[in-house]
């Protein structure tokens, strides 16, 4: 598939919003002491990011205004539940930050927030998954890594978000929990990666055209230029470049964050932690396009060849 | 979708008369210009890399190891599939089967141009327009099959009438006794993908074997 940063950067911003969200419902649950206005202040950072993703999100339609009509397929389309999802999720947030600011405690607003990102983490993924012919994407791991890539890089900015509010004490108790999970998401997104190279299509060229010859081979897609079948699910990059993002996805998605995080837990300056912010960020959005780029779609089964 | 329709109509694509000569290709790009949902639109049309919207493409392969190949041209275009997976993806309901026969379309007024549908559909039958920013698709004709100010010969789709080979056929595939059940059952057609269980209605009927000229 054609990678659309639209949609890259969408579901890589969203995703990391909705895990610091959870970062801050969890802690706010379990008691611990946090200074009301850093947490005022983080809980504005998501949804100034979720409001990146949904601007984001809109760029990739040809007829955005019209975007409003998406929620009402909600009974069979994974695309309007995430279309539903995302607003719901910021009205929640937003509630939760207004509910703080006027002083009114109401411990159901971060349970519900924690229900709705992962209820958001799920649609998100699912858009990708019920796509049962792009092998790629349709499996539990696609599930599993959506969820886990949000929640470490969302968990690891609500660290740096600690370090920048001046509550040391907040961002070195996150710093474990930042580098588990991102261990966690880099071990289940190898995992995915390993199978996407064993993976065995189904559909070959004579399944395809239903020509039951050995030797098969197309002459002519039919037309000498381009069309939205050769635009849209060819990612067009050469295999060095390949090589480039899936060494970024490794080491600055994962590799060099968990290095950092070690070195903080290990007693190196929290500054360190807004460098493996901004690392993990480039390394998640070279993920993503990775996770685009690398879903083989069957039609191109059909334009292999310009006569 | 998985309940049954009372009719489908659909095409039936003779791989053994069809002659690559693309006029099907022209008269749906034609016909589909010249209607009621606008043009189709062509980019840069005249500049070093056209591009534009087709909903018909004929495609060729070669098929054996020389000295024995075969050329096949194929003629592809949306397969109006009994469960269609473009349909139930969309969001805003553009993208819909017909009841009453089976004829897979897109309300362009709907569309929001997510392509979705178009990522949900193994075949590639599905184009956005660039110019007017939604999903367009193979309509089998729908403002042409039922136009009662044509002769009842002329109501089928462009590319049916064009074919100099009749290399298409049209018809209803749930009736046992249509030329295009019959061409299916008797000539042995068959479905693209079917690993994918969309059930296509458009079917394809083989290259038949023949033995040489003499022998």
């Amino acid at each position: 598939m054609h990678p659309a940063w639209s949609v890259i950067v969408f579901t890589t911003v969203a995703g990391a919003a909705q895990g610091l969200v959870v970062a801050l419902a969890l802690a706010t649950l379990l008691g611990v002491p946090l200074a009301p206005g850093a947490v005022d202040g983080a809980l504005l950072v998501a949804l100034l990011m979720l409001s990146v993703g949904l601007a984001s999100s809109f760029l990739h339609l040809g007829r955005p205004l019209r975007a409003w009509r998406a929620v009402a397929m909600w009974r069979t389309s994974w695309l309007s539940r995430e279309v539903i999802a995302l607003p719901a999720f910021i009205a929640v947030v937003a509630a939760w930050w207004l509910a703080r600011r006027v002083g009114v405690s109401a411990a159901w607003l971060p349970l519900l927030a924690i229900a709705l990102a992962g209820l958001l983490w799920y649609c998100t993924a699912m858009v990708y998954v019920c796509i049962r012919f792009i092998q790629e994407w349709a499996h539990a791991l696609t599930i599993v890594n959506v969820t886990l890539i949000g929640l470490a890089s969302g968990v690891l900015l609500a660290a740096a978000l600690a370090v920048l509010g001046g509550e040391p004490a907040l961002a070195r108790r996150l710093v474990p929990w930042a580098l588990a999970l991102t261990l966690l998401a880099w071990a289940t997104r190898t995992l995915a990666l390993r199978r996407n190279a064993a993976l065995k299509l189904k559909s070959d060229l004579q399944s395809a055209t239903g020509i039951r010859a050995k030797k098969l081979v197309q002459k002519s897609m039919g037309m000498s230029a381009g069309s939205f079948n050769t635009r849209e699910f060819f990612h067009g990059a050469s295999a060095a470049a390949l090589r480039h993002i899936r060494l970024a996805l490794h080491g600055l998605g994962f590799a060099l964050p968990a290095l950092l995080l070690l070195a903080v837990l290990l007693g190196a300056p929290l500054g360190w932690l807004l460098l493996a912010l901004g690392v993990q960020g480039v390394g998640l959005l070279a993920e993503r396009w990775l996770f685009f780029a690398q879903a083989r779609h069957p039609q191109n089964l059909y334009y292999q060849t310009v006569s | 979708m998985s309940d049954t329709l009372a009719k489908q109509l659909a095409l039936v694509i003779d791989l053994n008369v069809c002659v690559g000569c693309h006029a099907c290709v022209t008269s749906c790009k034609q016909w589909n210009s010249s209607g009621a949902a606008g043009p189709l639109a062509d980019l840069n049309a005249y500049d070093a890399n056209p591009t534009g919207t087709f909903f018909n493409r004929v495609q060729t392969y070669e098929a054996g190891s020389f000295p024995d190949t075969e050329t096949v041209h194929f003629p592809k275009s949306c397969l109006h599939c009994e469960d269609p997976p473009c349909v139930p993806v969309c969001p805003t309901g553009a993208s819909y089967k017909r009841k009453e026969d089976g004829i897979v379309l897109v309300d362009y007024d709907k569309c929001i141009g997510c392509k979705y549908c178009a990522w949900a559909c193994p075949y590639g039958a599905r184009e956005v327009d660039e110019e007017r920013k939604v999903m367009t698709k193979c309509t089998l004709c729908v403002d042409r099959i039922y136009d009662e100010l044509l002769p009842p010969a002329d109501r089928k789709p462009a590319c049916v009438m064009a074919c100099p080979t009749g290399a298409r056929l049209f018809g209803d595939v749930k009736d046992p006794t249509s030329e295009v059940s019959r061409a299916i059952r008797e000539r042995g057609g068959y479905a693209l993908m079917p690993e994918w269980e969309t059930q296509p209605a458009n079917q394809y009927l083989p290259r038949k074997v023949t033995a040489a000229f003499g022998e």
